[in-house]
């Protein structure tokens, strides 16, 4: 008989079942989309932080740059005037560290054996400047007026013609990656799309991993050779960073790139991963208090210099997208409420008649709530469709949200990666809207809670009906 | 049998008070038939509800077999109510959503009768009334006669003591009045019942073997040899 009744006054009210369903299924698809795209939100910042700091870093540690001084820190070049009729191309190169002070290879040491940390690795980032290019000598002509002599003497009159220098500037980023610790580091957030990564044992070897895009740019291919302040490196391998900006040009083993800097010993980055992700931000004060001198910039202080369009939505939809879905979802649980209570009155003589015949008033209260209960179900149902669609249609538009890493090398804190310390880098990232398990739950959930809530100002409204209502109509 | 002893209600409306029943005094045997008429608004619906356990009185003792309606818990009185009175409403009061065999069944629903039994037992309670063929008929798809005979299977259905109708024949023409009251009367006379009816009707009130008569909340009773 339950089951018989409420369908049949459920399709006899279809009309308003439907408009309590719609209302729910409105709230419901909006607290997926809203949902699926902050989660969308997470995972792009995710992968922004990724290539920042590859796959499984948990924090750096780095030492911010001192204030410069002077000109002590300007790259010098030097190129021999030549005073022989030689034109030939002239080449040198400034190669630098980047961004930070340096840091011990045993401070590496020491991180790596604080308390909760499970691996710690150095990298060295550095930044070649390389000028290459050729002088060529000016030629003398004289007057053209019959050729004359000065009235002092006998030089011949004239000037200088012609001549000149052309020079190119090529800037590029060099990452000495230290190869016995493959797993940790930023090479980690790019994947070998042509030949090799480094091999354990190429600690000391004249070897370099190639960044795609400059691979292209420079047309490298595994096989070429790169000259780095006259050390020729073979490429090996061509890498190419999951989120499309890489950490690096180039990279090439830690011993190699600290003997090019005259750094030797010396890291600018320590990239650590800890023994339990729960636990970062205690870690992240044990080294902070045990190793001195040290900033320590973990993945959520990275996410808070995030800026530009990524994090505009970001804040949009955990703020606007939250409070708009919670608005609705009470106008919708306040209007299924509403609307129930009232088809209630509307029933007074219907249940009024049934109390009389001896039903008891939670006989009847059942019935009101499991009505509501599968309005709500209805209305779960096709909100979780909508939510879908939504979801489905922001992840096949991908909107591209920028990323603005805010530049941190000059003031202390700072990124982790190399190449991005000095100034502000802009990433585009692809916006998708994944629908997790625990959303959908999450839609049921709320089905059910509307429907409860509609059917608790029903059941209320139901439960207070006197039987002699049913005769009081009549009369 | 029953017996209602200095029995009064008043309903208060701002600051009036109305007296709906104003010390009603009246003994009902088992199987007597009696008819309540009155002026609108004189009480008779409302003495209807003390007979039938669905209001309280203010004051006063509603003995139905020896148990006072007016003390008993609402759980007890719904017990009473679904095991002991049937109801016939002047609107018929059938639920337009289900058949006329399912609106039987709604009086075996608080009995726990099963599934099976119910149906059984409302298909025959319709045959009785005449409606065989009508079982899977919705109310709106019969006539007025026709609802309150569904109306009439469902009082019985479950074999009470007492039926109590408000103006079954309200809603009728001369034609159906008849025709109803004859099932109505059948039904007494076969199922030996205590029949209480609230009418406007002068006509059903002669043939009243007992008419009761409600003014202002005060009853008058008379006995009728010609019946």
């Amino acid at each position: 008989m339950f089951f018989t009744y409420l369908r049949r006054e459920l399709r006899r009210r279809r009309k308003a079942a439907l408009v309590v369903a719609s209302g729910l299924a409105l709230g419901i698809a909006l607290v997926i989309v809203v949902n699926s795209v902050s989660s969308g939100m997470g995972k792009a910042q995710d992968k922004v932080l990724q290539s920042l700091y590859g796959l499984g870093t948990d924090m750096t540690v780095t030492k911010a740059a001192s204030p410069t001084t002077g000109t002590s820190q300007r790259p010098r070049f030097q190129f021999d005037a030549k005073d022989n009729d030689s034109d030939a191309e002239q080449s040198t190169d400034r190669v630098m560290v980047q961004g930070f002070q340096t840091l011990s290879t045993a401070t590496v040491s020491k991180v790596g054996k604080q308390s909760g940390v499970s691996d710690a690795v150095g990298g060295l980032s550095l930044q070649v400047i390389k000028v290459s290019g050729q002088f060529t000598r000016g030629q003398f002509q004289q007057n053209g007026n019959g050729g004359g002599f000065s009235r002092g003497g006998g030089q011949p009159q004239g000037e200088v013609k012609g001549g000149g220098a052309d020079f190119d500037v090529n800037n590029y980023s060099v990452y000495g990656t230290d190869v016995t610790k493959p797993a940790l580091g930023p090479l980690t957030s790019s994947k070998i799309s042509s030949g090799r990564t480094f091999t354990t044992s190429e600690a000391n070897a004249k070897v370099a991993v190639v960044d795609s895009a400059y691979a292209k740019e420079k047309k490298l291919k595994v096989g070429s050779t790169v000259t780095i302040k006259g050390v020729k490196f073979k490429v090996v391998g061509v890498a190419t960073a999951d989120s499309g900006d890489s950490a690096a040009n180039l990279y090439i083993p830690l011993t190699q790139a600290q003997t090019l800097s005259d750094s030797k010993n010396k890291v600018t980055t320590i990239y650590v991963k800890a023994t339990d992700s729960q636990q970062i931000d205690s870690v992240k004060s044990t080294i902070q208090k045990n190793v001195s001198g040290t900033t320590v910039t973990t993945s959520a202080d990275l996410a808070d210099t995030v800026s530009g369009s990524l994090s505009t939505a970001s804040s949009l939809a955990t703020n606007v997208g939250k409070w708009l879905s919670i608005a609705v979802l009470v106008a919708a649980f306040l209007v299924a409420g509403l609307l129930t209570s009232s088809a209630v009155s509307r029933r007074v003589r219907e249940f009024g008649t049934l109390k009389a015949l001896g039903w008891k008033s939670g006989r009847v209260t059942r019935q009101v709530v499991g009505e509501a209960m599968v309005n709500g179900l209805l209305g779960g149902a096709l909100g979780i469709a909508l939510g879908l669609a939504g979801a489905y249609t922001v992840t096949a538009i991908s909107p591209t949200l920028q990323a603005q890493m805010g530049g941190g090398g000059g003031g202390g804190g700072g990124f982790g990666g190399p190449g991005r310390q000095a100034a502000a880098k802009t990433l585009d990232v692809a916006l998708t809207a994944p629908v997790s398990l625990t959303t959908v739950a999450l839609a049921v959930g709320l089905a059910v809670a509307g429907g409860l809530i509609a059917g608790a100002f029903g059941g209320w409204r139901a439960s207070r009906l006197r039987p002699a209502d049913a005769l009081r109509r009549v009369e | 049998m029953y017996e209602l002893r200095s029995v009064t209600k008043r309903y208060t409306r701002g600051k009036d008070t109305v007296h709906a029943l104003d010390g009603i005094d009246l003994t009902i045997a088992d199987g007597d038939r009696l008819v309540i008429q009155g002026p609108t608004g004189g009480g008779k619906s409302t003495l209807l509800q003390m007979l039938g356990g669905l209001d309280r009185p203010t004051s006063g003792e509603v003995v139905l077999d020896g148990t006072d309606l007016a003390k008993l818990s609402e759980a007890r009185l719904t017990k009473v109510r679904s095991e002991n009175i049937g109801f016939v409403f002047q609107s018929f009061n059938l639920i337009p959503t289900l058949t006329a065999q399912e609106n039987v069944e709604t009086a075996l629903v608080p009995l726990g009768v099963k599934v099976k039994d119910r149906r059984e037992r409302a298909a025959e309670a319709l045959r009785s009334v005449g409606l065989g063929e009508r079982l899977g008929h919705l109310p709106g798809e019969m006539s007025g006669g026709q609802q309150q005979r569904v109306a009439i299977a469902r009082a019985l259905v479950k074999q009470p003591k007492v039926l109590l109708a408000d103006e079954p024949t309200g809603n009728l023409d001369e034609g159906m009045r008849d025709e109803i009251m004859e099932v109505l009367e059948s039904m007494w006379k076969e199922h030996g019942l205590t029949f209480i009816m609230v009418t406007h009707d002068s006509a059903i009130a002669k043939k009243a073997p007992r008419l009761a008569t409600i003014r202002k909340g005060k009853i008058t009773v008379k006995e009728n040899a010609n019946s």
